[in-house]
């Protein structure tokens, strides 16, 4: 099996266990078309640990009741737990108040949360909301719609050829009119590490607010938001190890506090009256209607299970995968890997040869092998590159090299049925 | 550790050789029947939003009869060689007829023996290896989807 990295700095811990992190995710262990599973589709979804499993399975067995209505144990007991969750996510990312972190089925809900409410607020008719060209449509759409409906203008910074930004014409197209900018941290389909830290100083000197995309980031890399700088980030669990349906938008108290509610309903209100109605103190206001009280406890579980590990040894980990994986790949003739050699992730899109990216996932599939094929919900940014699609193979803390063996064995497969020299 | 992959290569190999028959690839690398269709009575584009593929086909209509199609498009070998194959089977045929063949042609690819026997089929019949994986159904039939939505309600008596 595996041995690290001699060179991999784990001298802040126990050696990196692989083997006993794998035995923590059951699916890991299964076979798919006769072969042992390579996952490496990692940007899509995560899998989850056993303690994941066990903490939802755990809340329905022992504590189901909703949440902040009865007086009874059960209802007690789920909502400590659900708040104690916000509290794990909050220290997590270094908020400076659990009050101050909503929770939201995922990124693309946190993200429409701030366009439908900041943004039915305070964008104008003339406003510009600056984007990049590589955002997610989950950080595109929105904005759009909400341009369309304000009368505002969507502008988008340029990227490389390798993928990375053009801050230069970002400092250009950042002006007096600029009302918000936003950006995603890591880029889904390059793996692109953003300069997030400059990028909301320079918004806040132009008096924008700045949200930031974490999907892509909050997986693999300790978070500041603080640090950061941005007023907004928004997160999704189930790319971090948690349940799908679960996320978190962080955002500042001072701009919370001023934006109106989103959906109404119950849970989100003080008072009701027939005349109208009281809005809920943070971060309530922003939670209509019974929460995902299951998600948000596994959500805590897997950020619990991401800290015992340590988020500078699962990067410090797939670092050195990554580079792996890039020169397996960019040893195989005819193979295009796409994006920049430094300061990424390991989201690894490319091209081989003259096969369709579809066609490379079904062969890989039959070989075990999982990757994603597509446009990546980044249409705009495919079109810059000039491609329609390429496949992509994305780590995570629990993959290995023999894994990206089996990738670029399987990829020697579809050499062979394509004829490809 | 072992290398993964020993036990089943021989089932799963002839899997994809199935589905990758050197036709299809033939008519992926050199699709026929693909540019601008002068005097097109018919045009119609589709995608599909989760992968990205398009097809847009175009149709001359003679009164009942297809006299040409041609396709534009990009895509998976599967999508393409299907959009290319289908241009030398439906020429000169009269719409009932190819909606007989789309017919005959989409139980096939949901793994009816009897349709992928059918030697009105022609080419297509090489698509059949497609009925194993039935994720690709849709790439195989973008094109006559396209077909379907032009003139499928044009079908005698429906």
């Amino acid at each position: 099996m595996d041995t690290p990295d001699p060179t991999l700095d784990l001298e802040t811990g126990p050696a990196y266990d692989i083997e006993r992190i794998r035995a923590d995710f059951p699916i890991l262990g299964r076979l798919v078309h006769g072969h042992p599973l390579a996952y490496l589709d990692n940007a899509a979804t995560s899998q989850k640990p056993y303690s994941v499993i066990q903490a939802v399975d755990a809340y329905y067995r022992e504590i189901n009741a909703n949440v902040h209505r009865g007086a009874h144990e059960l209802s007690i007991r789920a909502t400590e737990a659900y708040e104690e969750a916000r509290e794990v996510v909050a220290d997590h990312i270094g908020a400076p108040s659990a009050s101050e972190v909503i929770f939201v089925r995922g990124a693309t809900e946190a993200i429409n949360l701030v366009a439908w409410t900041w943004g039915a607020a305070h964008v104008a008719e003339g406003d510009e909301i600056l984007l990049t060209k590589m955002e997610h449509h989950s950080n595109l759409v929105p904005w759009q719609i909400l341009a369309g409906r304000a009368g505002a203008t969507v502008r988008y910074v340029d990227v490389e050829a390798d993928g990375t930004l053009v801050m230069d014409d970002y400092d250009r197209l950042l002006s007096d009119r600029t009302c918000l900018v936003a950006v995603t941290h890591v880029s889904n389909t390059l793996g692109v590490v953003n300069p997030v830290a400059e990028i909301a100083q320079k918004a806040r000197e132009a008096d924008a607010i700045c949200v930031v995309d974490g999907a892509q980031a909050a997986p693999h890399m300790q978070l500041d938001v603080q640090a950061i700088g941005c007023d907004f980030y928004a997160f999704s669990g189930h790319k971090m190890l948690a349940p799908t349906g679960i996320g978190a938008l962080w955002g500042r108290r001072e701009i919370l506090e001023h934006m109106p509610p989103w959906q109404g309903g119950g849970e989100m209100i003080s008072e009701v009256r027939l005349e109208g109605f009281t809005a809920a103190q943070l971060p309530h206001k922003f939670e209509a209607g019974t929460p995902n009280i299951a998600g948000a406890i596994g959500f805590a579980e897997a950020i619990r299970y991401l800290q015992r590990i340590g988020l500078e040894r699962v990067h410090a980990w797939e670092s050195d995968l990554t580079a792996y994986a890039l020169e397996r790949l960019d040893a195989v003739d005819g193979l295009e890997v796409f994006g920049p050699r430094k300061d990424r992730v390991g989201v690894i899109s490319f091209r081989y040869a003259d096969i369709h990216a579809h066609d490379l996932a079904t062969i890989l599939d039959q070989k075990g092998v999982a990757i994603r094929a597509g446009h990546h919900c980044n249409q705009p940014l495919m079109t810059h590159l000039g491609v329609d699609a390429t496949a992509r193979a994305s780590v995570y803390l629990y993959n290995t090299r023999s894994e990206i063996d089996a990738l670029v064995d399987a990829l020697g497969l579809a050499a062979k049925l394509f004829g490809v020299a | 550790m072992a290398k993964p992959g020993h036990g089943s290569d021989g089932l799963e190999l002839s899997s994809l050789q199935d589905l990758y028959q050197q036709v299809i690839l033939d008519h992926y690398r050199r699709p026929r029947n693909k540019g601008p269709l002068e005097g097109a009575t018919h045009t119609l584009t589709l995608n599909n939003p989760l992968c990205g593929d398009v097809i847009d086909l175009m149709l001359r209509l003679e009164g009942d009869r297809i006299a040409e199609v041609h396709f534009e498009g990009k895509g998976c070998s599967i999508s393409q060689a299907s959009a290319s194959m289908m241009g030398a089977i439906l020429k000169g045929q009269t719409i009932e007829q190819a909606l007989a063949i789309m017919d005959t042609f989409t139980r096939m690819l949901h793994g009816d023996a009897d349709a992928a026997a059918d030697t009105d089929l022609g080419d297509l019949r090489a698509l059949a290896g497609v009925a194993k994986f039935p994720v690709r159904v849709k790439c195989a039939l973008l094109a006559w989807n396209c077909l379907d939505e032009m003139v499928g309600s044009e079908k005698p008596g429906s």
